[in-house]
Order: C-alpha cells, then sequence, then structure tokens
C-alpha cells in the first residue's frame, strides 16, 4: 500500500466506510441546529450589552434555554396559510431555505485526520477538487427559499422583499465570487482543505486583505443582515419575504438564516483565517495545538470572532437605502475586485515568469508611474490651458437639424403660447411646459 | 485494499446507478412541466429543478467544474434573473392559450414530429463503443479544474476571447439602450433640503382633512383660523371633489357665527340623512 497522502491532498477523501458517513453528516446536523440555538442566544446578549440592556436571562442559566422555549413556541404556533398564496410553493420554499443552508457545511475543514473508532479520517464530510464552487451554488439555491416565498405568499410586502432579494443575491454573489478569486491563484486550487494546507504560513487573510474585506462585505449582503437587510426591513416591508409565514415554516427561514450566518462565519475562517489550524502564538509555543480534536476549538473560536462581527455591525449601522446599497455593490465592491485581482494575477504572473521579488517588481512599478506621470505632466505644459471650460452657446432646439434637448447651463426660451398662458394667468407658472414637450397640452 | 477497491465500486457502479436513475427523472419531468404549467413562475422553477439535476450528473461523470459552474451560472443567476423579470411583470400572469395565429398549433405538433423523426434517424445510426470515462482527460493535466483550464486558455483560447468580447459587447448594448443622459447634475440631499427651507414652506403640504361629513380624500383641512384648504388636497381633486363646497359652506357658517350673528345662513338640514 502506498503511504498515507499528507494533509492537502485529496486522496484522503473518499474511503470512509458507509457508517461514518452517517455519523459525521449526522453529527455536523445537530451540531448546526445547537449552534443556531446558541447564535440566538449569544447573539441577543451581545446586541443587548451593546444597547445597555441585559438581554435574556430567566430561562436556564444566564438565559441559556431561551432559544430552547421560543423553539418550543413556535413548533406549537399554528402554520397559517394565506388565502392568496401559491399553496405548493409556499410550503416548498422554507424546506428549499433550510436544507439547503445545511449543505454547505459537507465541504468545511474541521480539523486533520483523526482517528474515529479505528478508522483514520479527516474531520470533514467530504472535500473535492471544486468544493469552494460548491458553496457558492448551494449558496445560490438557497435563495430561491428566500424568493419563492416572497412570490407565493400573495401579498405585496413579500412579493417586495423576494425581489429585493433576487437582486440582491445576483449583486452580491458576483462580489463574493471574485472575492474568492485571489485565494485560488494564492493557494492553487479551489478545495477547502488544500486551501487550509496552503496558510501555514500565512493567513489570506494578511496577504489578501482586500479580498477578505470584500468578503465580509459581501458575506453580510448574502445572508441579509443589518446593515444590508433590505429583504425583510421591517420598517419598510413588516417582515419582507416571510411576512405571511408563522409557526415551524417560520422556524425554518429563522434556522436557514442563523446556519447561512454560521455557513459565512465557516467560509471566511476556511478561506482567509486560516482554517482549523491553531492562531500565530499558539502553535509556536505548543506544537500539539494543531493534532487531534483541539482543532475545533480553534475553529469554533474563529467562527465565533465573525459571528460577533455581524452583531457588532448590526449594533452599530443603520439599514441602507436601497439604491445605495445596490450602487455600493455594483459601482464600488465589483470594480474594486476585478482591479485587485489584476494586481494580483500580474505579480503572480510576474514571479511565475520572471522569478523576481517583491521588492524588485515595485521599484520598476515606482519608474514605470514616474515615467508616465512625467510623461502626462509634459504634454499638459505644452498643450497650454484648459481652454474647454467655455459657456455653453444659446440654445439651438434644431442643432444640426433635429430636435435636441438643451445642454446643461442652456434654457427652454419661454415659447409665444407660454407667454400668453401667463398673461391670462388662468394656470399656474408651474404648470407651463415647454412647445413640443407634452402632447396633452392644448 | 480489498475493502478499499470494495468501497470504490460501491461508488463508481451501484451509487452512478442511483445518481442517474433519481437525476434523469427528475431532470425529464422537470422538462415536461416546464412546457406544461401554464404559470411562468411554475416553468422557472420546473427548469431550475431539471438543471440542478444535470449538473449533478455532471459531477457524477467525473465532471465536477461544468457542474457547479453550471449551478452558479444558470441556477443561480439567470433563472434567478427570469424569477426576478417574472415578478417584477405580474405576480398572476398565466399564459393566455388562446391561439392567435391560425393553424399554429397544427404547425407546431407538424413540427415537432418531424423534427422526432429527425432525431430518431439521426440516433438510430449511431454506433457506439464502449465508455471511455474521463479518468485519462482528469488526469492528464493533474485534475479537472486544471485540464479544462490548459484547454481554454491553450488550445481554444481565441474562441474563449472572440466569445468574451461578443458577450461584453452585449452587455455594452444592453447599457447604451437602458442609459437615459442626465443633462444637469443631480441635486443632492443638502442642496434639495436648501431648497426646501428657501421655499419659505419647509414643513409638510397640510394633510386631509377628516371631519364628521366626509371623510373622502378630497375633503380639505382646516387652516388655524378655520378656513378650509385646498393644498391639503390632491391636485387632481381640486375644485372637484363636492366634500370641498361642503366645507366652504360649513367654514361660511363658522365665519358668521364667530362674527356674533345670531341667525345660522343657509341651513342645510337635509345632510344629515
Amino acid at each position: 500500500m502506498n503511504p498515507a497522502p499528507a494533509y492537502g491532498d485529496l486522496a484522503i477523501f473518499g474511503h470512509d466506510p458507509l457508517w461514518l458517513i452517517i455519523i459525521k453528516a449526522l453529527v455536523l446536523f445537530i451540531a448546526l441546529v445547537l449552534l443556531t440555538l446558541f447564535t440566538t442566544w449569544f447573539e441577543r446578549r451581545v446586541v443587548a450589552r451593546m444597547q445597555q440592556r441585559s438581554g435574556p436571562n430567566r430561562v436556564g442559566p444566564l438565559g441559556l434555554l431561551q432559544p430552547l422555549a421560543d423553539g418550543i413556541k413556535l413548533a406549537l404556533k399554528e402554520g397559517i396559510t394565506p388565502a392568496n398564496a401559491d399553496r405548493v410553493v409556499y410550503l416548498l420554499a422554507p424546506i428549499i431555505a433550510a436544507a439547503a443552508a445545511m449543505l454547505v457545511f459537507a465541504v468545511i475543514p474541521i480539523g486533520p485526520v483523526v482517528s474515529i473508532f479505528g478508522v483514520e479520517t479527516p474531520l470533514q464530510l467530504t472535500d473535492f477538487s471544486v468544493s469552494t464552487l460548491y458553496i457558492l451554488a448551494i449558496a445560490s439555491v438557497g435563495i430561491y427559499g428566500i424568493v419563492l416565498a416572497g412570490w407565493s405568499s400573495g401579498s405585496t410586502y413579500s412579493l417586495l422583499g423576494g425581489l429585493r432579494s433576487s437582486a440582491q443575491m445576483v449583486s452580491y454573489e458576483i462580489a463574493m465570487g471574485l472575492s474568492f478569486v485571489a485565494v485560488f491563484l494564492y493557494a492553487g486550487s479551489m478545495s477547502t482543505s488544500q486551501i487550509v494546507a496552503g496558510q501555514i504560513d500565512w493567513w489570506y487573510g494578511v496577504l489578501l486583505l482586500p479580498s477578505f474585506v470584500i468578503y465580509l462585505i459581501s458575506m453580510v449582503g448574502e445572508t441579509n443582515r443589518a446593515p444590508f437587510d433590505l429583504p425583510e426591513a421591517e420598517g419598510e416591508l413588516v417582515a419582507g419575504f416571510h411576512t405571511e409565514y408563522s409557526g415551524l415554516r417560520w422556524a425554518m427561514f429563522f434556522l436557514a438564516e442563523y446556519v447561512n450566518m454560521i455557513n459565512v462565519a465557516a467560509v471566511a475562517t476556511t478561506l482567509f483565517l486560516g482554517g482549523w489550524r491553531a492562531p500565530a502564538p499558539i502553535s509556536t509555543v505548543w506544537p500539539g495545538a494543531n493534532e487531534g480534536w483541539w482543532p475545533i476549538l480553534w475553529f469554533l473560536a474563529k467562527i465565533f470572532v465573525i459571528l460577533f462581527v455581524f452583531v457588532w455591525l448590526r449594533g452599530t449601522l443603520p439599514r441602507l437605502r436601497y439604491d445605495q446599497f445596490m450602487r455600493f455593490g455594483w459601482k464600488v465592491l465589483i470594480p474594486v475586485s476585478i482591479v485587485w485581482i489584476l494586481l494580483v494575477s500580474a505579480w503572480r504572473g510576474i514571479r511565475n515568469e520572471y522569478g523576481t521579488d517583491l521588492r524588485t517588481t515595485l521599484i520598476w512599478l515606482g519608474v514605470a508611474l514616474f515615467l508616465v506621470a512625467a510623461v502626462t505632466y509634459l504634454l499638459d505644459l505644452r498643450r497650454g490651458p484648459d481652454d474647454t471650460a467655455v459657456a455653453p452657446p444659446r440654445f439651438d432646439p434644431y442643432a444640426g437639424g433635429y430636435p435636441v434637448p438643451p445642454l446643461p447651463g442652456q434654457e427652454f426660451p419661454v415659447t409665444r403660447r407660454a407667454k400668453a398662458i401667463v398673461t391670462a394667468s388662468v394656470i399656474e407658472p408651474s404648470d407651463i411646459r415647454p412647445e413640443g414637450e407634452g402632447d396633452t397640452h392644448e | 485494499m480489498t475493502g478499499l477497491l470494495a468501497v470504490v465500486d460501491l461508488s463508481g457502479n451501484t451509487g452512478e446507478q442511483v445518481v442517474f436513475w433519481v437525476c434523469a427523472v427528475v431532470a425529464v419531468v422537470g422538462a415536461v412541466g416546464m412546457i406544461a404549467s401554464p404559470k411562468a413562475v411554475h416553468s422557472a422553477l420546473f427548469i431550475a429543478s431539471t438543471m440542478i439535476s444535470l449538473a449533478v450528473l455532471y459531477v457524477a461523470q467525473s465532471g465536477p467544474f461544468l457542474g457547479m459552474t453550471q449551478i452558479v451560472v444558470y441556477t443561480g443567476a439567470v433563472m434567478m434573473l427570469f424569477l426576478f423579470v417574472l415578478m417584477l411583470i405580474g405576480v398572476d400572469s398565466t399564459d393566455s392559450l388562446v391561439e392567435t395565429i391560425k393553424g399554429q398549433r397544427l404547425a407546431a405538433v407538424l413540427i415537432g414530429l418531424g423534427f422526432l423523426g429527425l432525431l430518431l434517424v439521426g440516433f438510430g445510426s449511431l454506433t457506439f463503443s464502449s465508455a471511455q470515462g474521463l479518468d485519462d482527460a482528469n488526469t492528464i493535466d493533474g485534475g479537472n479544474v486544471e485540464g479544462i483550464a490548459h484547454l481554454i486558455f491553450g488550445r481554444y483560447l481565441l474562441a474563449f476571447e472572440a466569445t468574451s468580447a461578443l458577450l461584453i459587447t452585449a452587455a455594452l448594448g444592453a447599457m447604451m439602450m437602458a442609459h437615459r443622459e442626465r443633462h444637469t447634475p443631480r441635486k443632492t440631499q443638502r442642496e434639495l433640503s436648501e431648497l426646501r427651507v428657501r421655499s419659505g414652506e419647509p414643513q409638510n403640504l397640510p394633510g386631509p382633512g377628516v371631519y364628521a361629513r366626509h371623510n373622502a380624500i378630497g375633503t380639505p383641512a382646516l387652516l388655524p383660523d378655520g378656513n378650509p384648504t385646498d393644498r391639503s388636497v390632491p391636485e387632481s381633486l381640486r375644485g372637484v371633489s363636492t366634500a370641498a363646497g361642503d366645507h366652504h359652506e360649513d367654514a361660511a357658517q363658522i365665519n358668521a357665527l364667530a362674527a356674533g350673528q345670531s341667525t345660522i345662513p343657509s341651513a342645510t338640514p337635509e345632510d344629515e340623512s
């Protein structure tokens, strides 16, 4: 038999016996549900502290059983189906949302190879060469739940929430996908375990800081959390896409939202924060930190740091206006990511092709920039002062032989008919439109 | 070693069979449902399920990159845009089943049958050799993704670049068509608020009055001096609504009372009915 492949080789996956696969899947499912319960408690306690309140503290020690009580209450409530609803889709939507949310953790690496009942296996359900694309794909399927819930409820608020969600998701998934690209370039792989293995020396969140920042922003947009929670903006849309839902169906949306938060936090941990590997000083002083079952601790700690950021954002920032939000996504996040990827790939290309180090490249880049600046400055000197800023000529409605609108700074001349109307003073001046603009004007 | 091979065999044959028979059925049902369902959103759902099952089949046939890209691009982006437009133009719009072009259905059936015949003849004359599998293609460059990258950015670079140029042209065309030139800079929030303050009336217009005699939107609000103001009435209702007339009458009565007249001019008791 060949020597056992090291971590970071995809050959370590796909050999688990069936009982182990079932155990792993079940443990992941139960862990996600328990984490959801804990996260709701965590969020309510933290945001309460930020608002100088106590938060839930009556049910169980420190209020830890509050989510359980809420869950039981939800399960006992009536599930209402509106008369206008499209029944099949209305029932299907929460199932799609919750099921898709549960699927992402299948490819998240939680720890190194350990021994479970005598079988050597990595602490990860599975991995394959495109597992980060799998994460993106599952996220895009999960949005169907939200969009269909909005459509099938037969309510205007829900429909608006669903519409917002579909546009938001398409926009922010582009930025999210682009933030992954630099990581792929550095790791040389799209599999999560290989990306973790590539971060032994440096976290990609440090090496590729702009990508990390873009991911952090787009993950908030992707999970519909404040300040990007426009699909469920309670001030405008009651509760958005899940306005009409109640009881266990609503609980499934709630579960999906919190599991999605944990998912994106786990993806951020895996891609940018070194995955399950211990943070820098710990592994130096304690070599055993990255072996056995300990990495689960680091993994969970990193996830909760990011979940804290989620809560922090919610406690700090007001909701964006929808047009500002879309403008930010399309005109800031996506161009910045594209330029950043261009820089990273150019740098990788130069290093692969010429083998130069960062300092030499930067020096040459500086020289090139200086030359460009000098040449443009000289050209500017030769051209003389800017003479484009002259006043626009008088408005010619038939400039070039066709009816044209006025240019900036030009005004419509007051027509004879408009003057006549003013003198008759029948209509207020604001009602007078320039000639030819409205056909309804007599 | 034999145990390991058994596991591989299981996933290679039985597992693949199960995946195929599940996904193929879902894909065909989705395709038929997409044509058969009268609601456009249901059609979109059916075709999304078809796309997802096809993607799973690609993954099962050692093409993971293609499968995942199919879901991200088609199910995630293209179908989502479809849904967006469908939801935007009308929630309850169902296809009209009225035949607008004469003989359209007959022609469609005939052409469909002809196409089916062509397909049957074409596929009937095929001969299948034993399946090659993608294992060779997937190992030659070190993996599925690497193999595809090698082909796209190597042998088919020109076709790839030409396709991307075509797509960019289409995107630019769409932007051109949707673009509207602004001739004056957009007023900022600050400028708008300054304009509002300088207009002499920074506050909202008075809301509609809701009084004992009318609760229509055309009912004018009363100013502090008791006179009704038309500015609270929507522009299209000014001078149209009968409610305004009544209120002018009321105001006249009130003013008369306030002026010390004991008799009320033109009392209208039949209004009480």
